[in-house]
């Protein structure tokens, strides 16, 4: 499998910020990947230098196969952008701007362009500064889609959609997926993220915290259980692997890194299991834990 | 809650976002007071000397048209004849800018939409707006007035023309907060608003250079249009000489009606909404915009049709004015002088040292427009569409050349149609038409490489310094037309002079068209677009 993005080692400063500070990426050809973090982490300014926007002051870039800065329009043929903040020209109707990214792109595919205005609902006969951010969004996804491109960088596309609006996005990127096309996806929505991707990257204040698919990212956290035996339970706090233990005679419920589940199991089963119930946890929870961290120095500071 | 709760806040929040902007503009205007009076002085110190020029003055509609009718010949007449129109235009500006910065500007950014769901009442955002601008104009009308006091002028005279400025900004900002009500983008609003100024502006210098001279033979009283103007109020209250204060009852009266008008307005139409409603537009988009200079002319052509049309206004006023000229250059011989010394040429034909002064007006104008063209790109990469265009196919240098050809090229028709519409005018009444269109056609042409010239810089400091580079170019527009048009009025040296782009052009007609200064122009200006291109594919988009 080829990769169509690889970042390794990013470095990129603003005057005394380190916005980007040792930043690893790796994107598969033909997957969808996840980029997360919290505002101000360098998502966005990862994108900018992918697209030849920013120039990298370290770090190895590259971007389906060519280098961002100096092969920057070549390699923008290839590809469609979705800005986070899509702004857009006030006295241009929506269905002009559509026109004209994808003209700008290369030339853009007429009947899907009719189709994914229909699917969006949007009116490409207003101008730009009567439409709401929803709508600007659409715009932006529509000309994105629309255009028959390698690769898709999407930062926070669906922000300010309805969950309507954000299901048919969905749709997008799945056909844009089984038609082989890769996608770059940076987004907070949780939800989202684990419908779509196939493997998430986290970043943290510039640099890359966790990359995996989410069944290896789901390995480095804790599941939630809860269990109910026929013998009083004893001895399981002290269990490797167990957390926060609440044990009330034959029920018992706590949390187990993931790594130690098999082990847990084991020892649990001793007391004659009668029902278990297992919460696998969700991106959002390992989301939480890389920020709990952030969350813990501040109070503590 | 009345409709002005909150006004006294928001005039806090106004004074503090304009703290260093307004009184920049204050101070760079009251500016004016020193240098000229320190001009008049050196130049002009006797009465003999004073009522000499103005002799040859009265005879010259362009000086005429530029300044304004002379009202007598001591120290103080000769200061306001010297610079009070130019004066009126920038506490005009700094007005209508003003205004539209603290109304229009708001609602487009969605600022006064948070402001107004607070307690706030719904015309506190104008009367904000207003009691700033009306409290900037009192400065700057006082600052005149203690500074002309200082230089030993009558007192009266002085708070007279003190008053008079203030009293025109305040006609402007009424105006300008029409605009902003009519418009929904303030780029609009200032449009409209700018052109208010200039037309007024025009309108008093017809009234002026149409004037009857008194018998005393240099002074003058100015014919009716300037009757019509903001700016002719100020001088019509002949400061100095005579100090007709009721005159003042004009700017004030019209700023009543004016801010009534706008705020009736206010409560006519929805917040964000203007009073023309939004029209909608094509679902598809035509072919001639699918390429990056397709997009930067559907950018550009609005602003470009404005002034195309102010050109044309003033280029057919300034032939319809040719005729009177020519009757006027036939009576007095001493004209001669002064109109050639003003066009820097040694013709002996008046006609075209008076066109040669004009041409250097197109010439400002032409460079004015490009330079605020220029501004388009870095105003599309600040927070605007062009992070999305340039990650389409779109090369940045394509992309920023799109905008360079579109603004030359708007300079170049600018020219053309100041020329052309002045050659028009002046051959119908007086025979030639094509004739003279060619030839004036071609002088407006030769004020092409100093506007390219401050264009060039434009682009260089958009390429080298992006965040900085609206305030440098238009600072360097407003020096190069302060040291070159102005130069020799403030008594500037040559070697400042030299400074200017403007300083250079051949003054043509009046002059023969001088290849090596041209040539020159157009080098400099193509080396600082060059660089400004080479650099801007150099750096990070700033956003």
């Amino acid at each position: 499998m080829t990769s169509a993005i690889s970042v390794s080692g990013l470095v990129k400063t603003f005057g005394q910020t380190r916005a980007l500070d040792g930043l690893d990426l790796s994107v598969d050809t033909g997957e969808v990947h996840g980029f997360l973090g919290p505002n101000g982490a360098g998502k966005s300014t990862t994108i900018r230098v992918l697209l030849g926007l920013l120039r990298a002051d370290a770090g190895d870039v590259s971007l389906l196969g060519g280098h961002p800065w100096r092969d920057a329009v070549q390699l923008h043929r290839r590809l469609a952008y979705v800005p986070g903040d899509v702004n857009l020209w006030p006295n241009l109707t929506g269905g002009e701007a559509i026109d004209l990214f994808g003209a700008l792109r290369g030339g853009l595919d007429k009947r899907r362009r009719a189709d994914l205005i229909e699917r969006f609902q949007l009116d490409p006969s207003k101008k730009a500064r009567t439409y709401s951010k929803g709508n600007r969004q659409k715009v932006a996804v529509v000309a994105a889609f629309a255009s028959d491109v390698e690769l898709y960088i999407l930062d926070e596309p669906t922000s300010g959609l309805d969950p309507l609006m954000e299901a048919v996005f969905q749709e997008c990127v799945r056909e844009v997926k089984h038609a082989g096309r890769t996608v770059l996806l940076s987004s907070h929505i949780f939800s989202e993220v684990e419908a779509l991707c196939d493997r998430v990257s986290i970043i943290r204040q510039g640099k890359t915290v966790e990359s995996g698919t989410l069944t290896e990212l789901r390995h480095l956290t804790r599941t939630a259980i809860s269990v109910e035996t026929a013998k009083p339970i004893t001895g399981l706090a002290a269990e490797a692997g167990v957390h926060d233990a609440q044990v009330e005679g034959t029920r018992a419920k706590f949390d187990v890194d993931s790594r130690e589940l098999d082990h847990v199991l084991r020892f649990l089963t001793d007391f004659e299991v009668r029902t278990l119930t297992s919460a696998p946890p969700s991106l959002e929870e390992l989301f939480m834990r890389h920020y709990g961290d952030e969350l813990q120095e501040a109070t503590v500071s | 809650m009345s409709v002005f709760t909150g006004t006294g806040r928001l005039v806090r929040l106004a004074i503090r976002r304009d703290r260093i902007q307004l009184p920049l503009w204050i101070l760079g205007t009251a500016l004016f007071v020193p240098v000229v009076v320190a001009s008049v002085r050196d130049r002009f110190p006797t009465d003999a000397d004073r009522i000499e020029i103005l002799r040859s003055a009265v005879g010259s509609p362009a000086l005429l048209l530029l300044r304004t009718a002379p009202t007598g010949a001591s120290e103080g007449a000769m200061i306001m004849f010297s610079f009070a129109t130019y004066v009126a235009v920038l506490a005009g500006f700094m007005s209508t800018l003003a205004v539209v910065r603290h109304t229009r500007q708001n609602e487009e950014t969605g600022r006064s939409e948070m402001v107004g769901a607070t307690v706030v009442g719904r015309h506190a955002g104008l009367t904000a707006a207003l009691v700033v601008v009306a409290g900037a104009n009192l400065v700057l009308g006082a600052l005149i007035a203690l500074t002309l006091i200082g230089y030993d002028q009558p007192v009266a005279g002085s708070v007279g023309a003190g008053a008079g400025t203030a009293a025109a900004g305040l006609v402007f900002a009424g105006f300008a907060a029409i605009a902003a009500q009519i418009t929904q983008s303030s780029r609009a609003a200032n449009g409209i608003a700018a052109a208010v100024v200039g037309v007024a502006y025009l309108v008093r210098g017809v009234g002026d250079a149409l004037g009857q001279v008194q018998p005393d033979g240099y002074t003058m009283v100015s014919a009716w249009p300037t009757w019509l103007s903001p700016i002719g109020w100020l001088t019509e209250m002949r400061p100095y000489e005579g100090d007709r204060w009721w005159v003042l009852v004009l700017p004030l009266a019209a700023f009543a009606v004016t801010v009534a008008a706008a705020f009736a307005l206010t409560v006519r139409r929805d917040v964000g909404m203007g009073m023309l409603p939004a029209r909608r537009g094509a679902p598809d988009a035509a072919r001639a915009l699918l390429s990056p200079l397709g997009l930067a002319w559907r950018l550009q052509r609005g602003t470009l049709l404005g002034w195309g049309l102010a050109m044309a206004a003033f280029g057919a006023a300034i032939g319809s004015l040719s005729q009177t000229v020519d009757d006027a250059l036939a009576e007095n011989q001493g004209t001669a002088d002064t109109i050639t010394k003003l066009a820097g040429g040694g013709s002996a034909d008046l006609m075209d040292s008076f066109y040669a002064a004009m041409m250097a007006f197109y010439g400002a104008m032409a460079a004015a427009y490009v330079v605020q063209a220029l501004m388009r790109p870095r105003s599309e990469e600040a927070g605007g569409p062009a992070e999305a265009v340039l990650a389409t196919g779109t090369g940045r240098l394509n992309w920023l050349a799109s905008h360079v050809a579109v603004a030359v090229g708007g300079a170049v028709l600018l020219l053309v149609v100041g020329g052309a519409a002045t050659g028009l005018v002046a051959g119908l009444t007086g025979g030639d038409v094509a004739g003279q269109v060619v030839d004036l056609t071609g002088a407006a042409l030769v004020q092409l490489p100093a506007a390219l010239t401050l264009a060039g810089f434009a682009v260089a400091v958009f390429g080298l310094v992006p965040r900085f580079s609206v305030g440098l170019a238009w600072a360097a527009f407003a020096i190069s037309l302060i040291v070159g048009q102005l130069g020799e009025l403030l008594g500037l040296p040559q070697v400042v002079r030299d400074i200017s782009p403007f300083t250079h052009v051949p003054a043509v007609p009046a002059a023969s068209v001088a290849a090596i200064p041209l040539i020159a122009l157009t080098a400099v200006a193509l080396a600082l677009g060059g660089a400004g291109l080479a650099l801007f594919r150099r750096r990070d988009l700033a956003i």
